[in-house]
């Protein structure tokens, strides 16, 4: 007999899959659909807290589906790394839904939240899903769940913008998910099996053979474009940009992370050890990338007229850091993109909750119309320049622990390691420079238009939940034993397994 | 015989590959795109998948044909050729053609009993199925119990779509219509003079629907199952809507019924699991269900299937019926 | 490898790239949505490619199974059975955005959407 306390690693991407389709069904006027996902997300949020500390406590768990033994059957695996993503993303989502109780409904009418909220339940659980398998082909299913839901979510944006955003990103997220699975089957071909765990063991066999390494190139293809690393990363601002703003709290803080999830379990449990000297050539491939994606990010970002566009650049330069860490190819790497991925979570969701607050306020997102904003909203304003100092990594917020740990990795590389490391401050003073931009028009110009008193400040819920994170930055900041222990474990696990 | 058809079919599938490319009025691409997936249904059958055939068949040529139609009616008939930089493209292209053709230098062979592929989990399938499940169609098996939880995720990837093209088309369109529905019924019913079409698409119609019943209840004998029947049924609407103007098929299956079918067909799968789980077993341990696993096992795979069929008829009319009507919307 | 399997694997390449060409140089959605189709098409036939067995029959038990009774691999058909279904899905999901880029914008396409994007 089994209790509800072995039931979680499941009940984790059941709860909202089974709710979802019921909130679809529900009236639309009325807060019942938002109501009904909010509870569901807070739910799935407390769930991951349970799994976060089981991991901390047994390392990892796992989880038979319909009690078939593996590779048979489907087995979930959750090892440190997944728990902290599925924390990451339902934490995200309830970030974004509670933002959404005020600020979505001047951007999408009351007729359509059913289905946007039934779709953003959907989102969540894909992602999750993802995050928690153990099979490879299973990580395509849920992928896909989740970025069917996020074609819909953005293609319901204010403006018809939103639609050309929705449909670029459908054509790269498809083209990117068949090329995984085109990894996939050549994988399979190999091996015999889709159960990763049981995949990197028999790759020993076939290790350093035409189809593996075409099938490694592959699927690093497809997850980079689902991750949006340079040249693939058009896509990204765009649906950032002209999603509504709830939804791009959402998705700026976890939907492409995911993806690089994915990479980093099959870059070290599988295609590590079986790639022999075309490692080197594919990780020197992916470093130059993620490089020229944070150098041209930030550049673009400096020159951005908008603010929500400014922010997806921004993302664009945060993810190749990420990237970075991970083409390292070292524990000390995996350990920095694991913090990373953490701390640009609770950052951005933090700046694009201010900016939802803004855009409901002002009715728009371009930066020159926001001018004057410090004054009639300080609370907001305060709260974004707040995570805009993490962004750029001052001392004592989340952001410097994560640069911390990456030019620690970073130097290990040797001379490569200090140009890298320069590289690294320098895109770092780029974003000083877009920073400080938004920050000097907020403060420092004249107002355009005048809020009507009783209307300035951000919504309550929007502050809550804006100031939450910003106090997690700085929590982070100064105490981020959690996300360390939990970025050390998964690294041992993964290059152990490599060995 | 096998072999010259084999070289037939994959020869033909090229060669239409291109022409649907190539053609630049739209009706005619999409017309070949069908005819694509017919070939490609007979090399899935001449490859021994006889089930991945059928639902290739019924979803491809038939489902994404209408669909496609339905999109050209209300956007373009005819695509325009602009100049543009095409050599990128063609590099791009062609370098990762180049990549995959050198690895089929060390590839299995196709066929060979001995590849990777057909030893360890395949043969376990094939020798357990009749000890566990004891149904014939090994397909089946995999499908609803052995891999339940991926057909769980792919049922919801399908309700996704249905409530998406629900939430994109239901935005009221910025040109007033010009047409009210009666009229577009009229214009439609003009087939009237066609007749042989419409005597023979109505004979049609019971026909579809009972093979669809035969291809859900008897997927765990024959090829078939959930996905195909649906589909199948799908397209009997989807006929009658096209002979009898879509208003009609509006109106015999509204969409505020067909969203609660799609829900109620996932919730059945999702409810199946969650029950095993409240009887203290595994998520989709269908053993929780019956004393004897054999039963529980057949039970678990008819109600499983019952809700991927319905979901899947459910989602595939809803959005034909919103692309079928929005020039009245 | 024989010539039949060679031939099959060149034209699942094929396909492949041809359905990758239309995606990148067409420039109306619903053409590129066509191309998505096919090239999603080519990758379902080296699944299935995969699957067969010299000597096989499909994965079906007919009656009694006898002794050294060789069957097609059941589990490519399955994984593809899977993509099918989220084939259709991601298809009519595009087509129903690019009606009503048509709506919002007057053509399908990108050159006119993105001229128009551009200017606003």
């Amino acid at each position: 007999m089994m209790t509800l306390y072995d039931q979680l690693p499941v009940l984790v991407v059941v709860l909202p899959l089974f709710l979802a389709p019921l909130v679809a069904t529900l009236p639309s006027r009325g807060k019942l659909p938002w109501l009904v996902a909010t509870i569901t997300t807070a739910l799935t949020f407390a769930i991951s807290i349970s799994l976060v500390t089981q991991v901390l406590e047994t390392g990892s768990l796992t989880y038979l589906l319909g009690n078939w033994p593996i590779p048979f059957g489907i087995g979930l695996y959750i090892g440190p790394f997944s728990a902290m993503m599925a924390l990451i993303i339902s934490g995200a989502s309830l970030a974004g839904l509670i933002v959404s109780a005020s600020a979505m409904d001047n951007e999408v009418p009351a007729e359509h939240q059913s289905l946007l909220y039934s779709c953003w339940l959907l989102a969540m659980s894909g992602l999750i899903g993802i995050v928690i398998t153990g099979d490879a082909f299973n990580v395509f299913v849920f992928m896909e769940i989740s970025s069917l839901a996020s074609y819909v979510m953005v293609a319901n944006g204010p403006t018809r913008q939103g639609l050309t955003a929705s449909f670029k990103y459908l054509v790269t997220g498809t083209m990117g998910a068949t090329f995984y699975l085109i990894g996939v089957g050549y994988l399979y071909m190999m091996t015999g099996t889709l159960n990763m765990a049981d995949m990197a063991v028999r790759l020993e066999d076939v290790s350093d053979t035409l189809p593996v390494i075409v099938a490694g190139g592959f699927l690093i293809l497809g997850l980079a474009m689902k991750a949006a690393l340079f040249p693939m990363h058009a896509w990204m601002p765009n649906a950032y940009q002209f999603a509504p703003s709830a939804v791009a709290v959402f998705f700026a803080a976890c939907s492409t992370k995911v993806a690089l999830y994915v990479m980093l379990r099959f870059q070290f449990q599988i295609l590590t050890p079986n790639l022999g000297n075309h490692l080197e050539l594919l990780n020197a491939l992916i470093m130059t990338l993620s490089v020229i994606g944070f150098i041209a990010g930030s550049l673009i970002a400096i020159f951005s007229d908008n603010l929500k566009r400014l922010l997806g650049y921004s993302s664009v330069a945060q993810l190749g850091y990420i990237v970075l860490a991970i083409s390292l190819g070292t524990s000390a790497g995996i350990s920095a993109a694991i913090i990373h991925t953490f701390n640009h979570a609770i950052m951005k969701a933090a700046l694009f909750a201010a900016v939802a607050a803004m855009v409901l306020r002002f009715g728009s997102s371009k930066i020159e119309d926001l001018a004057g904003v410090g004054k009639q909203m300080p609370l907001t304003m305060l709260g974004f320049a707040l995570a805009g100092l993490s962004l750029i990594g001052v001392p004592l917020t989340a952001g410097f622990i994560s640069k911390w740990y990456l030019i620690q990795a970073v130097l290990e590389s040797g001379t490569l390691g200090i140009l890298l490391t320069l590289l690294i401050l320098t895109s770092s003073l780029m974003a000083v420079i877009y920073i400080w931009k938004v920050i000097e028009i907020a403060y420092f110009q004249p107002a355009r238009q005048e809020l009507p008193p009783g209307r300035r400040e951000a919504p309550a819920p929007v502050l809550i939940v804006l100031w939450a994170l910003v106090l997690a930055n700085f929590w982070f900041g100064i105490d981020p034993e959690l996300v360390l222990s939990l970025a050390r474990s998964e690294a041992v696990n993964l290059m152990g397994v490599g060995k | 015989m096998m072999t010259f058809f084999g070289f037939f079919t994959l020869t033909m599938v090229a060669v239409v590959a291109v022409a649907t490319v190539v053609s630049s009025n739209l009706f005619v691409a999409s017309m070949w795109f069908g005819i694509f997936s017919l070939l490609m249904a007979s090399n899935f059958f001449i490859l021994d998948a006889a089930d991945v055939a059928l639902t290739e068949a019924a979803v491809g040529a038939g489902v994404s044909t209408v669909l496609f139609m339905g999109a050209l009616s209300l956007t373009a008939d005819k695509e325009s050729i602009r100049q543009g930089r095409r050599l990128l493209p063609i590099v791009v292209v062609a370098v990762v053609g180049l990549v995959l053709l050198i690895a089929t230098l060390e590839q299995p062979r196709l066929g060979d009993p001995l590849a990777p592929v057909h030893q360890h989990v395949a043969p376990w399938y094939i020798e357990k199925t009749p000890e566990y499940i004891n149904i014939p169609n090994i397909v089946t098996a995999i499908l609803a119990s052995f891999r339940g939880y991926d057909t769980m995720g792919e049922v919801l990837v399908i309700f996704t779509a249905g409530i998406g093209v629900l939430s994109v088309l239901s935005f009221k369109p910025k040109k007033r219509a010009s047409i009210s529905s009666e009229e577009l019924g009229q214009a439609i019913r003009g087939l009237q003079h066609h007749a042989v079409l419409r005597v023979v698409g109505k004979l049609l119609i019971p026909v579809l629907l009972l093979f669809g019943l035969l291809v859900q209840f008897h997927g765990k004998y024959s090829p078939g199952g959930g996905f195909s029947a649906g589909a199948l049924f799908a397209a009997a609407i989807m006929l009658y809507g096209i002979l009898e103007g879509a208003d009609r098929s509006a109106k015999a299956m509204p969409q505020k019924v067909m969203i609660n079918l799609a829900a109620l067909g996932c919730t059945i799968y999702t409810g199946v699991g969650v029950a095993c789980m409240l009887l203290g077993h595994h998520f989709l341990d269908y053993n929780a269900l019956w004393t004897d696993p054999q039963i529980a096992q057949y039970y678990g795979i008819l109600m499983v299937e019952f809700g991927v069929g319905l979901t899947v008829t459910a989602v595939l009319i809803m959005i034909f019926n919103a692309i079928a009507n929005r020039a009245t919307y | 490898m024989n010539l039949l399997g060679l031939y099959n694997y060149w034209i699942y390449i094929f396909l492949l790239v041809v359905g990758l060409y239309a995606v990148f140089v067409k420039g109306n959605y619903v053409k590129r949505m066509i191309g998505l189709g096919i090239f999603q098409s080519a990758v379902f036939l080296l699944f299935i490619s995969m699957d067969k067995v010299e000597g096989g029959t499909g994965p079906i038990f007919r009656g009694v199974p006898t002794e050294g009774q060789l069957f097609a691999n059941p589990l490519p058909q399955v994984l593809i059975l899977t993509a099918i279904v989220v084939g259709i899905a991601v298809t009519s999901l595009g087509l129903a955005i690019a009606i009503r880029i048509r709506e919002e914008y007057g053509s399908v396409e990108e050159a006119d959407t993105r001229r128009m994007d551009d200017q606003s």
